[in-house]
Order: C-alpha cells, then structure tokens, then sequence
C-alpha cells in the first residue's frame, strides 16, 4: 500500500486556482468551506511563492488527537477521514490543525457549526458504499476508482503533486537536481517529521501511520 | 525611415540598459547557483519552517491566509496533558482532602446542639439566584467533563454512536446552560457584595483556619459571611465572569480573536473551570455533609439560632441589635 500524500511545489505554482476550482467542483462542496485554499506568501515582493494547501493528511493528525468524539480514522493509504455522523462541531480540530484544514458550514447561531468538512483526498467517507448520500456528505471516492485526488490531476504546472509521498519525493528531488533550486515541501516537516505528541488515532482507527 | 528606427531604438536601448544595471532584477531565487543541489540525496524536502508562515488569499476568510501554524500542537498537548491532570489533581484532590478532613475531623456538629429558634438568613430571591446558578454550574460542570474526558472514559463503555449524541447534547446544554448561570452570577453579586467586601475579621478568621483545625473549640467572629465563604464569593463572581467572556469567545470563533486567541480562551476556560469546579466539591461539601445545620441556609433559608450564633457571631449580634432574635433564647 502507498503511503497518500501532497507535495507542493512552490517553484512551480503561478496561482491559478484550478486546484481549487477542481476541488469545488468534483465534491460540489458547499460556499464558504474550503477544502483546499491557495496562499501567496511574500506577495508582490521578490521571492513571491504561492502554495496549495489542504489537509495534508499527517502522520500524527493532532486533529484527531483532540477530538472529544473521537471521530478520525485512517486508511490503510495514510488517508485521514472522519466521520460526520459522529462530529459535534465543536471546532476543536481547527484549533489544533497546522494546516487550517477543517472547515465548519455555520459560523455562528450559538455554538452550532454544523459537521466538519475537509479534504478527503478525494476518498469519500467511512462506508464507502458509493451512494448520493456519501457523496452530498464527503464528495466523490475517485480512489476508489484507481484515480488521483482531482486538484492534483488538474494541475496545469504539475506544482501540485499527490500520491505515495515516495514517488513524490523522487519526483521533487530529480526535477529540483534537474532545474538547479527548490525550496523544498512545504509543510512536510509538520505533517510528515517523524514527531509523535501522543497517540492521536484511537486504536482499530489507524492505517498506516506512526501513531 | 533610418530617422524613425533610431528613433524607436533609443528608448528601447535606454531601457534595455536600465534593465541591465539593476542587478536585482537579475536576482530571482529560482535560478541554479552555487548551492544549487547536483544529486537528489542534496535537495532539502523537510524544510525547516518558522513557527508560524502568514501569507495572502483571495478568499474572504482572512484566517486562511495563515499557511502553517505548528502552535496547534502545543494546544493539542495543553488539551490532552496539561489541561486534564490539572482538572484531575484539582477535583480529586480536593475530595481527597475533604475526605480526609471527614475522617480526621468528622461531621462539625453545632456545639449548643438545635435551639429550635430559626432566624432567616437567605429569602427566597437570594435562595433562587443562588440555585440558579449552582444547577447551571454543575450542568456544564458535567457536560464539560463529557467533552474533556469522555473519549478516554465513556466511549469504551457507550460506544463511538451513544457517546456522540450525548457530547452533541452536552455542548449544546452546556452553551445555553451559560445565559442562566451568567444571570445568577450577576444577581449573586448585586445581592452579596456589600457583605462580602474584605474587612480586618477576616484576617484572623484566615489565620485561625476558620476555626477548622481546632477540634471545634475556636469559632473566628464573621459577619454575615467569613472570609471563606468571601472567598468562594469572589472566586464565582471572577471566575463566572472569565468564564462567561472565555465561553462565549468560544461560542462565536473567530469574532474578537485569531486562532492563537481561541486557543489562549479555550485554555483559560478550561483551566479557571477546573479551580472553580475544585472550589464548588468544596463549598457542597461543607454546605451539606461537612456542617450541622448549614444546609438549611440555602435550603429553607432559616437557620438554627444557635447556628448562627457559633458560625456568624457577629452578624447575629446584628440580627439581636435590630430586633430579629430575642436577646436571649427560650431554650437556654
């Protein structure tokens, strides 16, 4: 099994949003929620990066570590997914998320947010059975069906790369040798540094990852 | 025609030497240099990023623009550590030493015994106002134990289904619970500030323990409240209001603060809840089975004579001086 995961590379990003736009589409995820965001940093300035971001998908998710209702799991692939019957909204992941994955449908009305939403990398939900009720909850389960997560696939400047974090990092290390510079994977230190902060899945909720 | 060349040309030669002379431009970071890497065992893949990479998104939600913000970690520990062994050592503590104090010390009887004379102490508003607030307290006490410590406690005996529901009902319980126990928070400090304000009584009533550790001997002249009650006055007034500004801060994320705010108000939250939860195991335990008579207080809101006599001489002397007791008791 391929451990599942996202590279950005930030040489090659021009900012063009169609891994966004991909994303909205695919999964017809609702207005206001971001599954995936571009961030520009250093904008207008030399040295101006702009990077695609989502759930990475980390090896010890602190997401899942403080949820009360214990409602992460993992794939067998390194996909982190929750479940929505079971989430209360509480917010609690996105105080904890690096990344600022977790996006909550309300905002306000007294406490309520209504069920997390967040990357899936594009592998649907817990039952995996396929049907419009999957679907309208956690998008499309293009894994499923032998397909890489949309946003990555439509990438026009292959900036953004998904699958088995090895082949990616191959992939990074030979273009970076080929053209001279590289800045690295962002993020990668955070979601995927061989850190342990405790046991974040529960046990019988853990694929591949460390923890 | 010649004229018209040269007179295209020199400003794009201009140009093309201004172009030239500022090195800057040249100096893009995505050129090979010196340090470029020349085998892939070279290229840096795990970078090493600052605590926190702010940039800009042209979406409307501001807070997306940060791109990494590795402090959730340290509130995931402060969330699964820090916070539930200072709620543990507090709360059991606290029943641990009042245990303790129960065995050693036993049940403070009234050293008179029961006059059977009854003089008010509480009227049903303040009865009331207290109530309101202690039921509200102890719903979200509990249902902020659901949330803290039911993944590790209830989920292995409900079930992940069960316990859900149930953490979905306590947050909702505990957000509207909020409004009333705020409102008896409020009506608690109208009603008892002007007798709980700091006066020299309550010096010695500290120093002497409140009497507590004297065998029943000792009773330290208090007014109508002792520098005990005084304190658990002001540790609900202060507490209930840092808990009710952390609360709602919590309730509508992201209105007045960042993500390191919310988890700065989700850490005071819960750490002022676990001292006021500590002193409340205390204040229930003394108010029922640790004192005769006490109960009655807040119960009918008439206590034994005698009771206030031992526990509040002073405020009796002022209950005699206006009237309210007779100066001496039928029962003596």
């Amino acid at each position: 099994m391929a451990r599942m995961k996202f590279l950005c590379d930030a040489e090659r990003c021009i900012e063009c949003n169609a891994c966004v736009t991909a994303c909205k589409n695919e999964h017809e995820v609702p207005w206001g929620i971001q599954r995936r965001r571009l961030v520009t940093l250093d904008d207008g300035n030399p040295g101006e990066r702009s990077i695609s971001m989502s759930c990475m998908h980390c090896s010890d998710p602190p997401c899942a570590a403080v949820c009360p209702v214990d409602c992460f799991y993992q794939t067998a692939d390194g996909v982190v997914l929750h479940d929505k019957d079971l989430c209360i909204g509480c917010g609690y992941c996105f105080y904890a998320c690096p990344f600022g994955a977790p996006q909550y449908p309300k905002a306000t009305n007294f406490g309520s947010r209504g069920k997390m939403d967040k990357c899936t990398f594009c592998t649907a939900g817990p039952v995996q059975d396929n049907t419009p009720e999957e679907y309208a909850k956690y998008g499309s389960n293009r894994l499923a069906e032998g397909k890489l997560p949309l946003c990555a696939e439509m990438c026009s400047t292959r900036a953004l790369m998904a699958g088995d974090g090895a082949v990616l990092e191959d992939i990074y290390r030979e273009r970076s040798v080929r053209r001279g510079y590289g800045s690295g994977a962002w993020g990668w230190s955070t979601a995927y540094a061989d850190e342990d902060w405790g046991n974040a899945f529960s046990p019988g909720r853990v694929g591949i990852g460390k923890s | 025609m010649r004229k018209r060349i040269a007179f295209w040309l020199a400003p794009l030669c201009l140009m093309l030497a201004l172009f030239l002379s500022f090195p800057s431009v040249a100096q893009l970071y995505q050129v090979p240099g010196p340090n470029s890497p020349t085998k892939k065992e070279d290229v840096p893949i795990y970078r090493q990023e600052p605590d926190k990479i702010v940039g800009r998104v042209s979406i409307p939600d501001e807070k997306l623009a940060t791109l990494i913000q590795p402090e959730g970690r340290e509130w995931r520990s402060f969330r699964l550590f820090i916070f539930r062994t200072v709620a543990t050592v507090l709360v059991i503590g606290t029943v641990l030493a009042l245990a303790a104090f129960y065995l050693v010390r036993g049940r403070i009887r009234l050293e008179r015994g029961w006059s059977g004379y009854l003089v008010q102490r509480f009227n049903g508003f303040e009865r009331m106002a207290h109530w309101l607030t202690a039921v509200s307290f102890i719903v979200m006490a509990l249902t902020g134990l659901v949330i803290t410590f039911g993944r590790p406690v209830l989920i292995p005996l409900l079930g992940h289904g069960w316990f859900s529901a149930l953490a979905d009902w306590s947050k909702l319980a505990h957000n509207f619970f909020s409004v009333p126990f705020l409102v008896g928070v409020f009506l608690i400090l109208i009603l008892w500030i002007k007798d709980n304000l700091p006066e020299r009584a309550d010096i010695d009533w500290i120093k002497q323990g409140g009497g507590l550790f004297s065998g029943g001997r000792v009773h330290p002249e208090a007014g109508r409240f002792n520098a005990g009650q005084k304190l658990i006055f002001w540790a609900v007034v202060l507490g209930g209001i840092a808990l009710g500004i952390t609360g709602f801060m919590l309730m509508a994320p992201f209105a007045v603060t960042g993500i390191g705010g919310m988890q700065a108000a989700h850490a005071v939250h819960a750490l002022v809840a676990s001292v006021l939860a500590a002193v409340i195991v205390a204040h229930i335990y003394i108010g029922t089975l640790g004192m005769e008579g006490a109960f009655d207080a807040m119960g009918r809101g008439e206590v034994d004579a005698n009771w206030a006599r031992e526990h509040h001489s002073r405020w009796y002397e002022e209950l005699q001086e206006r009237g309210e007791v007779p100066r001496s008791l039928p029962a003596e």
